[in-house]
């Protein structure tokens, strides 16, 4: 029950923010989300961590066809639920400082999109994973294309359609898998998950079946070469939106990956895994080389994520524990480390009206506040040992470098160009004489601090005692390795 | 007290100290904000000398447990300390030199506006090198080391108003972090080859392998991949010489007595894997004397006090190096300790000369310092002694203990060593004549200012010089206590390969020969020093004058960061430009195109729609003659 309470609480209180048009719907907007934090908290700390759904609901949709609401948390959406709930009040929080129109729009699309995520993480039913999936991507869509920047609506309108038509190859193949499932008392199919993973589907139908995952997930996340919409919608995007994006959304790629591709498709991964991580491992690289030479603040954190991320996929797709349980970890410490640097971004632009590194500079000199918690957040992000950027990264590294050494090597010179780019964005902002924009920064407002403090509290917890959250997820990835372990014996 | 207790809190103090002063920074008082650092130092050191007393002798490796950090499947790393002879002597001499240059810093830097942030950073410093010394495990040691190299860059860009200053630290971070990448794949295979990261176990099932093993080679050489990052050596050695944009006693401490000697703590730790694999010595043995005489030589021309203290410092991780590529651990160690001591001392000393003489650190401004810093000019001139390898002080030992093995491994590194050795007297006798001796070449304002430094700087001088000059006591040659006390850690090394610790084979009358001629070697150096700097009054010529080709090149460090700059800086920045506008424009335009496809055929589809009944029963009857003709042919 208390999924459902995850997902539609958010919604609900969505609608009644609707009719307010005030100066306190912000106010509201973070007393509900912070409820929600409570919910998702309370999920956490009294979750038994097996390999079972827990908390979960489940009412026919269907019948006839089998087609059910059913939902539910176990290890792998736990963390991504916590995620959700923990980042959401912050990315509002974040918002105190400026006006946004039509306040109750605003901030009942961001709250609407907090119920779809919940949706997409704890969907235990392919169709109803669809419909979050889906859903996810409207409000997303208004928030960008609303408020976003000059040149938002070609942007958006890109990242839009390119989404759909990925997720149509997603809708082919669980049409396709639903239609594999064999009658059960009621109906003739069913489009339960767990059913998916009881099949046993010819190699070929399994490499269709992982290319239409592919593409639908490498498109949310992105892969190279899916992500081109990323870049431009993160800059274009009112920076709350570009949080969620980047912070939770693109989270639901991986997810999927993990949720549906390993344990559907091990023989698809067998065939065609690597050409995946080959393509994830180019845009590690790919992407931090562009972050390098990047100007824009909002533009780099954008090369550096889409450098991140293919880290987690290769991870996934190296089929080891270590992997797999680095990609979760990781997608905490990813969302709580780019949220961070695009709240920087937001602070430094609200400030000076810039995000170009060439007009910044010396900002350290009046901020103790923002120094500190940049540089922290920084830390994370470049994966120095005590924060949360290392356990993951260690672990994908290792998952990666287990599957194929060159292909470790490669993906291991994020750690290198990932500390290049940001401590040249560090040093270009903070660092060094000032400059006419910079001269009279003003550090943080209590506000923006308390948008930090959790944030930098995550970057330490889980870098000095990472087992609080490794060992909820650990015997939910045990069993899907088991997935894993039985193809691999019997292919040979 | 409780031994795991005590042992967490010699690096929780630390890092306390590093709290306090940080997040009180600006509200802690000056006058306190040195105390508590240096406090929370001494009080480490306090324990470890306590935990060292009561350390039996030849006695085994005690590990303290904390808690499980990582923990995945079957691989399960561990929050845990190791305790044990090397730690120990590590854990004295961060602590002990740590100390010192705390209390040298208080006199140093308190007139600086970040003096608290300085402090607490130096503090930070020491609990990650700590954890590099004390951890159980590579991964532990992999925190400090990573941890060590942030602090390393926080310091060396201090006054971060000044952009080189920043370049130079962020250059420090991402050259370590090429090094660090090398160890991480270390770690990664020996996870993949031991299935465990801890030290013990490791090394417990690596004396069952044969020697030459390949993985154990690759190990080894990934893992010194590593050390090159952190102990400066060809061809990441480059950040070491720009790391002396940090205030003085970081150049001490970091850049001098500690962090970089890691590398050579993370070889000793890792012996048996190393003398398993005799290939990986021969490599260390390579780069170790490429570096130990392409710095030196460099050493020779330069002109700032620090840049040749810093040179010379490359030059001497490349001593200790090549003694563990003639297995001579102990050696090396021996050498990392008398190497703490007198660069601490030198570079404490330079400090004390820049302090004196208004920040100015070019030699060719400075001459005749004696008379002005005489506590400073005395301490100094023992630790020039002490590093040139003349008898008896501590550089003498250590450094003929490492050419006595290395000769009895190679004749021809023997004879490269030595002269290198020559190299060094020279180089830093030119810079003590320069500096202390003849007439001031500096202004008048500076003649003015000069005095000699308070007594929170003298004495961490004063202590330095007497384990400079008495550090040799600590391994005499013929088996002194060093290695007697050492001997447990390379028991595993002993298993593997008995002969590299065969007794020397070589007559003691050979040995004494040995050190004549690198003594000799050295005096003569001396002696070329004194006859140009002093008799002939020679003064080194301004930048812009002309100098042969050879001096020219060596003058400019071999043009070995413009060869970096252009053979690599500068090719990944137009590819991530090239990337940037024709990558992405050609990503992107496949992607267009296929949207364009798509428009174009629904374009087509469309005439389909063209309302005409007989045109859609047609197409009707067409299709369902199609289906069958399909389901006719393909049965699915």
């Amino acid at each position: 029950m208390l999924t459902l309470a995850l997902i539609l609480f958010p919604a609900l209180t969505a609608c009644l923010l609707l009719l307010t048009n005030s100066g306190t719907t912000r106010q509201l907007a973070f007393g509900a989300a912070l409820i929600e934090t409570a919910l998702a908290i309370y999920a956490f700390s009294t979750f038994t961590p097996n390999a079972t759904s827990q908390f979960g609901f489940d009412y026919p949709w269907i019948p006839s066809l089998g087609i059910r609401l059913s939902a539910g948390i176990d290890g792998i959406s736990l963390l991504l639920t916590l995620l959700t709930g923990i980042l959401v009040p912050l990315i509002v929080l974040s918002t105190f400082n400026r006006a946004y129109e039509r306040p109750g729009t605003f901030y009942a699309l961001m709250l609407f999109m907090q119920s779809a995520l919940m949706g997409v993480f704890t969907a235990r039913d392919g169709f109803l994973f669809y419909f979050f999936f889906e859903a996810a991507l409207i409000p997303i869509y208004f928030l960008a294309a609303m408020w976003g920047g000059a040149n938002r609506i070609p942007v958006t309108f890109k990242f839009f359609i390119y989404t759909i038509f990925g997720s149509l190859f997603m809708l082919l193949a669980l049409v396709y898998l639903y239609y594999q499932t064999p009658a059960t008392t009621g109906s003739a199919h069913s489009s339960a998950i767990v059913d998916f993973y009881k099949l046993k589907l010819s190699a070929s139908a399994q490499g269709w079946v992982f290319w239409a995952f592919f593409i639908a997930f490498a498109i949310k996340m992105p892969v190279f070469p899916f992500h081109t919409w990323q870049p431009d919608t993160y800059v274009e995007s009112p920076t709350p939106a570009t949080m969620l994006l980047a912070g939770i959304m693109l989270k639901m790629g991986i997810y999927g990956l993990i949720r549906f591709i390993l344990p559907v498709t091990p023989i698809g991964i067998e065939t065609w895994g690597q050409t995946a991580i080959i393509l994830s491992v180019i845009g590690i690289v790919y992407g931090s080389i562009i972050a390098i030479r990047q100007r824009d603040m909002k533009r780099l954190i954008a090369y550096s994520s889409f450098s991140h991320v293919g880290l987690m996929a290769a991870g996934v797709f190296s089929q080891t524990e270590t992997g797999l349980q680095g990609a979760l970890i990781q997608m905490l410490a990813h969302g709580v480390n780019v949220v961070g640097l695009f709240f920087v971004a937001d602070v430094i632009y609200s400030r000076t009206d810039t995000r170009q590194l060439d007009q910044l500079g010396g900002i350290t000199r009046t901020t103790p506040k923002l120094t500190v918690y940049f540089m922290i957040i920084m830390l994370g992000s470049v994966a120095l040992p005590l924060t949360n950027g290392f356990i993951g990264e260690f672990l994908l590294l290792h998952g990666v470098y287990s599957y194929n050494h060159y292909l470790g090597l490669a993906a291991g010179f994020t750690i290198i160009f990932g500390a290049v780019y940001l401590l040249r964005m560090f040093q270009k902002a903070m660092f060094g004489p000032t400059t006419a924009r910079t001269e009279s920064f003003a550090d943080l407002t209590l506000s923006e601090s308390w948008v930090f403090v959790p944030l930098v509290v995550l970057v330490f917890w889980m870098g000095v005692y990472p087992q609080t959250f490794m060992k909820m997820t650990e015997p939910a990835v045990a069993n899907l390795m088991k997935y894993i372990g039985t193809t691999a014996i019997s292919m040979k | 007290m409780q031994i795991g207790l005590l042992c967490a809190l010699i690096p929780l103090l630390p890092l306390l100290g590093f709290v306090i002063n940080g997040v009180g920074f600006r509200r802690v008082p000056t006058g306190l904000v040195g105390g508590i650092a240096t406090l929370a130092v001494l009080a480490s050191f306090l324990i470890v000398v306590s935990l060292f007393m009561s350390f039996p002798a030849e006695g085994g490796p005690q590990i303290v447990p904390l808690f499980d950090w990582i923990s995945v499947g079957d691989l399960h790393i561990p929050f845990s300390f190791q305790i044990d002879q090397l730690s120990l002597l590590m854990l004295l001499v961060v602590t002990g030199v740590g100390t010192l240059i705390h209390l040298y810093s208080i006199g140093y830097m308190h007139h600086d506006e970040g003096f608290g942030k300085f402090m607490a950073f130096l503090n930070l410093f020491i609990f990650f090198m700590l954890l590099l010394v004390m951890g159980a495990n590579y991964v532990i040691m992999f925190i400090g080391w990573e941890g060590v190299g942030l602090c390393s860059y926080l310091l060396i860009g201090f006054w971060n108003k000044n952009v080189s200053y920043n370049n130079a630290a962020r250059k420090a971070f991402v050259m370590n972090r090429i090094g660090d990448l090398g160890f991480l794949l270390g770690i990664f295979t020996i996870i993949n080859t031991f299935g465990t990261v801890e030290y013990v176990d490791v090394f417990k099932q690596a004396t069952s392998l044969p020697m030459g093993d390949t993985t154990v080679l690759v190990i080894a050489l990934l893992l010194f991949v590593g050390a090159m990052g952190k102990s400066a050596q060809v061809p990441l050695y480059t950040w070491l010489p720009d790391a002396m944009a940090g205030p003085t006693p970081v150049s001490a401490l970091i850049h001098a007595a500690t962090m970089v000697t890691a590398g050579i703590y993370m070889v000793v730790r890792s012996n048996v894997l190393y003398t398993l694999a005799p290939q990986a010595l021969e490599v260390v043995g390579i780069i170790a004397i490429i570096t130990a005489l392409l710095a030196a030589s460099i050493g020779l021309l330069q002109n700032d006090i620090k840049k040749v203290l810093a040179y010379s410092t490359v030059s001497q991780l490349g001593y200790m190096f090549l003694g563990l590529s003639a297995t001579a651990y102990t050696a090396g160690m021996f050498h990392v300790i008398t190497h703490a001591f007198f660069k601490a001392l030198l570079f404490l000393g330079a400090g004390s000369v820049i302090h004196a003489m208004s920040n100015e650190q070019d030699i060719r401004k400075m001459g005749g310092l004696r008379k002005a810093l005489p506590v400073t000019f005395i301490t100094f001139a023992i630790g020039t002694w002490a590093i040139s390898g003349l008898p008896p002080f501590a550089g003498f030992f250590s450094k003929d203990e490492i050419l006595a093995h290395v000769f009895e491994h190679s004749k021809v590194l023997w004879a490269l060593g030595v002269l290198g050795s020559g190299l060094t007297s020279f180089y830093m006798f030119r810079l003590l004549f320069l500096t202390f001796f003849g007439e001031f070449r500096g202004t008048a304002e500076q003649k003015h200012h000069l005095h000699e430094s308070p007594a929170t700087m003298t004495i961490p001088l004063i202590i330095l010089a007497i384990l400079s000059a008495v550090g040799g006591a600590l391994n005499l040659p013929g088996g002194g206590w060093l290695s007697h006390f050492l001997e447990p850690i390379f028991e595993g090394s002993r298993q593997v390969n008995p002969e590299a610790f065969a007794e020397s084979t070589i007559e003691h009358s050979t040995e004494y020969v040995l050190m004549a001629v690198s003594a000799g070697v050295a005096l003569l150096a001396l002696i070329a020093a004194y006859v140009m700097y002093i008799s002939r009054k020679a003064v080194p010529a301004s930048d812009e004058a002309d100098r042969s080709m050879p001096e020219q090149v060596i003058y400019n460090k071999y043009y070995v960061d413009e060869l970096y700059e252009a053979a690599i800086v500068r090719p990944i920045r137009s590819m991530g430009d090239t990337f940037y506008s024709f990558g992405e424009f050609a990503v992107d335009g496949l992607v267009n195109g296929v949207a364009w496809l798509v428009k174009q055929s629904s374009a087509q589809l469309r005439r389909l729609q063209s309302g005409s009944i007989g045109f859609y029963v047609f197409a009707m009857v067409l299709s369902i003659v199609l289906i069958f003709a399909l389901r006719f042919f393909i049965r699915f």
